[in-house]
């Protein structure tokens, strides 16, 4: 019973961020039927977002501090961030110390900004051309993306550490009133999953309950009809295209403590989140969503020792390895719409 | 001039095998005459010859041919474990698993069309790529990759009391065997492996133009432009789709073979799906659905790649040593970001050019710049629009 | 005797009923046309027969034989052909190479795998594909890509794809629509050479009466999903009912 509360914990981590870029990669592909390979990459940008706060929050000045030296006997170099100068040392430090949650702050309007130009400068031009090209263009952008970011930050991960009072484990199991120790875990997976559950639940709201969403919703559905009733689609197409970029660079931000950002892990959430997609079917936001957890917790219990066991019985080894891609496989052949998909979606 | 040849495929096919034979001597002078760069020119020419029969002619976008490349490799480089350091009998057996092998994918994977068809693809190589690293490891030998061993049987070679290796040969032709000869102070290498590699690769080319030029090409064009009117005039496309799927598969099956007798190793990173991408990104930079295009967009890729990565800022610096200091070193900066271990960023900026201004790709591109120097030349007949300007084979 | 028989066809696409227990019999050697205002099902009744759509109840028999349950190509290779709405043909290839794919596909079936042979070698194809141009008198235009066609050059296009595959039962959805006069007479004519030198029996959906009555010589008239009046051409002008289905169907 807590081994399988466990697997269900660790699969909520990975499954709150497919569930988050597939929701954006939905939206898009919904409203504006684009098909975005480059969407992995605003994952990454998220969380290099928070690479780059950090490094502002941790810009120093040097002083030589005579009293002491170093390890090779020269006078130590004692470097003071501007930021202990400024607001003193226990506020300054504090600052540096929660720069992962401050870094969403910092991440929203650039992450606005970005799938604004990405949208305007690019995708707009392809509405019309078939979705092979959208995904070569798309795929194209990504390497770019992900190039520049290697650049510019190298092709080392960076670490990001969460703040401190998260870093540590709990015993969740004592929580929920089970035995000592049966059930560990982190702290900061915990606040991810709370925070990717509330995003979702900001998006849901946001398309439910307000005009702009309703409108977008209806042009999902009938884009001409929406467009015939005078309403300009584009302009609010524009910007879902700018709130799926912030979902999918919150993600990334919120991320980066749990996996170190590097430059590549756009792509590798890419084609992972495409599976998700498709597996809750083109174009479906709840099923985007659903299939994201159904699959990050497939995962996590496809690496337990006792599943793993019982699929090499049945001459299907690394069954951790492959599940997704499995499941993907099968779903599209018996039920090529999806778990929540509606018919003849993307079929041509 | 393009056009001219598309006419006439015998002109066209001579063009080809003089160009691809002669490549030694006329790639020298650009830097690209040695044979490790030549053999990779004409494996990756294969490969995406063979891609474009599935994605320029039928349009289904494959994004897990990697997967058969590296299941040829495997494949060879067992045979050169096991049997004999031929490399006959080693491309046989990589052709024919990654046949079987791509019949069973496209088999499952053509039930979707679309972007289904590229995920289905994705999944299936990834799983692939996963596989060979974890529980393939007796076979693919996992992250070292398989190789050579002294110790290997190899039933049908002499015993090799050398201590060394074993090379990979021809019936006793050694691949890596070469003629150097000095001519003017430039150096001409003839390597016998580069030439095995343009005999297949010229193989390769011929029977893709027969494949383009017969009925069942004319089919798969049929099934790129309106699937549904085909199944209404009486044609089962599923087979259609399929061969060309499996055709593909034995291309790439073939290139990886090749790239196992050049260099008698196999990785489980030759399926990852960015090994993919690069198929499709050379296909599409050449010009998807012609027949020369393919080729050249894999020669431009793996000559830039070999151009581009070997220059740094020193080289930079040279170049621009001529401007005042300050511009210099900006524009050495600007630079820098493109070339060396930048490559792959000048790729994907050409990438987005080509499929945003040139889908048809360079091929189309050149045709523009021919038709439009001939435009001028001849600006006083009257300017007739020609629906075939499109290199469209 | 009756070429294609139609039996207590219903589809129904959600809450709406396209198609109500549809009789059809058309004889073979005849031109039936099937008229009725728009949204009254023609298209999805044909549909039905071609493979498109399977209906919810009901039998289709061509020659006897169960249409239901065949996939498209199979339909077409036991002899039934049709020309869509929206013209369906291969936009990319030239007019040509658009004739030639149904020669191809009669003489060699739904799948062949001739992947070495020349098109250019294949002269019976030639002659055929040749011939089916100059029949819809596009013998001039064989060299365009089809997508730069006029509308009404397009439908010609598919009709001579269709006459290449010699069908048994030819399914026209309203072949002169989008066409001028002097084309659609010519259509008319063509239409009536079919039928005098072919002997292809043809189910016509038209809206243009004077194609209607020029042509037909049986009429069934739909409205709302279900067959109103089946009968001869003469019987059908002023008939009440119809009168009725039009004018009711008109505002
Ligand atoms: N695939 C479909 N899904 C839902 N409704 C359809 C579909 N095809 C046709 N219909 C509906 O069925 C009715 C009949 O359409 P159709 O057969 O095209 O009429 P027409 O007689 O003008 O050819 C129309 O109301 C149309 O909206
Ligand atoms: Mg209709």
């Amino acid at each position: 019973m807590d081994a399988i509360l466990l697997q269900i914990l660790n699969g909520l981590d990975k499954g709150s961020a497919y569930a988050l870029i597939a929701l954006g990669l939905t939206l898009i592909f919904g409203t504006l039927g684009v098909v975005n390979f480059a969407h992995g990459a605003l994952f990454m940008i998220g969380a290099f977002c928070v690479v780059t706060l950090q490094k502002i929050l941790n810009l120093s000045t040097v002083a030589i501090d005579p009293t002491k030296v170093d390890f090779l006997g020269n006078p130590l170099k004692v470097k003071t961030p501007y930021i202990v100068n400024w607001f003193g040392e226990a506020a300054g430090s504090a600052i540096i110390n929660w720069s992962v949650p401050l870094a969403i702050l910092f991440a929203i309007p650039i992450m606005l900004l970005v799938g604004y130009v990405m949208e305007r400068g690019l995708i707009k031009h392809f509405y019309k051309r078939p979705h092979a090209d959208q995904i070569l263009v798309t795929f194209g952008l990504a390497i770019v993306l992900q190039e520049i970011i290697k650049a510019c930050y190298g092709a080392n991960p960076i670490p990001t550490p969460a703040p401190e009072i998260f870093r540590g484990s709990f015993d969740f199991g004592v929580w929920i009133g089970m035995a000592e120790n049966a059930v560990i875990y982190p702290y900061w997976r915990l606040v991810y999953f709370a925070f990717s559950a509330l995003i979702i639940g900001l998006v849901f709201a946001f398309l439910q309950f307000t005009t702009f969403g309703m409108v977008v919703r209806a042009g999902m559905a009938d884009r001409e009809t929406v467009g015939l009733l005078g309403i300009n689609i584009d302009k609010r197409f524009t910007i879902m295209f700018g709130i799926a970029a912030a979902v999918a660079g919150l993600a990334g931000v919120m991320y980066s403590p749990i996996n170190s950002p590097n430059y590549h892990m756009g792509m590798d959430f890419l084609v992972l989140s495409f599976v998700v997609v498709v597996v809750g079917g083109m174009g479906s936001l709840p099923g985007a969503v659903l299939a994201g957890f159904t699959l990050g917790i497939l995962e996590s219990f496809a690496s337990m020792n006792e599943v793993k066991g019982f699929f090499e019985a049945i001459y299907l080894p690394s069954i951790d390895q492959i599940i997704i891609y499995l499941v993907a496989i099968v779903i599209l052949l018996v039920r090529p719409r999806g778990l929540m998909g509606r018919a003849g979606v993307m079929e041509e | 001039m393009f056009d001219k040849f598309q006419n006439n495929d015998r002109m066209l096919m001579l063009f080809f095998i003089f160009l691809v034979l002669a490549g030694p001597i006329l790639l020298a002078p650009f830097g690209a005459g040695y044979p490790d760069l030549l053999q990779r020119f004409c494996i990756f020419g294969i490969f995406a010859i063979g891609f474009n029969i599935l994605f320029g002619l039928t349009g289904y976008l494959s994004f897990g041919h990697a997967a058969f490349l590296g299941v040829g490799s495997y494949s060879a480089v067992w045979m050169f474990k096991l049997l004999t350091m031929n490399v006959i009998p080693a491309l046989i057996l990589a052709v024919i698993i990654a046949g079987l092998f791509s019949l069973l994918i496209g088999f499952i994977s053509l039930r979707r069309s679309g972007i289904y068809f590229s995920i289905l693809t994705l999944a299936f190589a990834q799983m692939s790529f996963s596989l060979a690293y974890s529980v393939l490891t007796p076979i693919t030998n996992g992250e070292t990759g398989l190789q050579l061993t002294l110790d290997d049987p190899r039933i049908l070679d002499a015993a090799n009391t050398s201590g060394s290796l074993p090379s990979t040969n021809f019936f006793g032709l050694t691949m890596n065997s070469t003629a150097k000869f000095e001519f003017f102070g430039m150096v001409f290498q003839f390597n016998v492996g580069f030439y095995f590699c343009a005999v297949m690769l010229i193989l390769a080319f011929y029977l893709a133009m027969r494949i383009f030029r017969s009925p069942f090409g004319l089919m798969l064009k049929a099934i790129k432009t309106n699937q549904n009117r085909l199944n209404y005039t009486g044609v089962n496309t599923r087979p259609y789709t399929l061969a060309a799927f499996v055709i593909s598969g034995m291309y790439a099956g073939l290139a990886g073979g090749l790239m196992a007798c050049t260099d008698p190793l196999a990785g489980a990173e030759r399926m990852q799906w960015t090994a993919s991408g690069e198929v499709v990104l050379m296909t599409i930079l050449g010009g998807s659905g012609t027949l020369l295009g393919p080729v050249l967009g894999a020669g431009f890729i793996k000559y830039f790649e070999n151009i581009f990565s070997k220059i740094n800022e020193n080289v930079l610096h040279g170049w621009f040593s001529f401007l005042p200091d300050g511009l210099e070193d900006l524009i050495v900066w600007v630079l820098h970001f493109f070339v060396g271990k930048g490559w792959h960023l000048t790729l994907g900026l050409l990438f987005m050019m080509v499929v945003i201004f040139l889908p048809g790709g360079l091929l189309q591109g050149a045709s523009h710049i021919i038709d439009w120097i001939r435009g001028k030349k001849q600006s006083s007949s009257t300017q007739i629009s020609n629906p075939n300007s499109m290199p469209a084979e | 005797m009756s070429i294609l028989e139609v039996q207590n066809v219903n589809k129904s696409f959600g809450g709406l009923k396209a198609l109500q227990n549809v009789n059809l019999s058309v004889e073979e050697g005849t031109i039936h046309a099937i008229i009725g205002p728009n949204g009254a099902g023609k298209s999805t009744l044909l549909n039905c027969f071609i493979g498109k759509l399977i209906p919810d109840t009901g039998t289709v028999n061509f020659n006897g034989q169960s249409l239901l349950g065949m996939k498209a190509h199979e339909i077409n290779q036991t002899g039934v052909s049709r020309v869509f709405q929206t013209p369906e043909i291969f936009s990319d290839l030239t007019v040509y190479e658009n004739v030639m794919i149904p020669c191809f596909a009669k003489r060699d079936g739904s799948f062949c795998l001739n992947a070495l042979n020349r098109v250019k070698s294949e002269a019976e194809i030639h002659d055929k594909a040749e011939h089916m141009m100059e029949d819809v008198n596009m013998a001039d235009k064989k060299d365009m890509v089809a997508s730069s066609l006029s509308r009404g050059d397009k439908r010609r296009l598919e009709m001579a794809m269709c006459l290449a595959q010699d069908p048994q039962l030819l399914l026209l959805d309203e072949p002169t629509a989008g066409m001028a006069r002097a084309d659609t007479n010519n259509t008319i004519d063509l239409l009536a050479e079919i039928q005098n030198k072919r002997h292809i029996t043809m189910a016509v959906i038209e809206h243009d009466m004077h194609v209607v009555f020029s042509l037909a010589q049986k009429i069934s008239v739909l409205a709302q999903g279900t067959v109103i009046v089946e009968d001869l051409p003469e019987n059908i002008k002023g008939h009440p009912k119809v009168q009725e289905a039009y004018l009711g169907g008109a505002h």
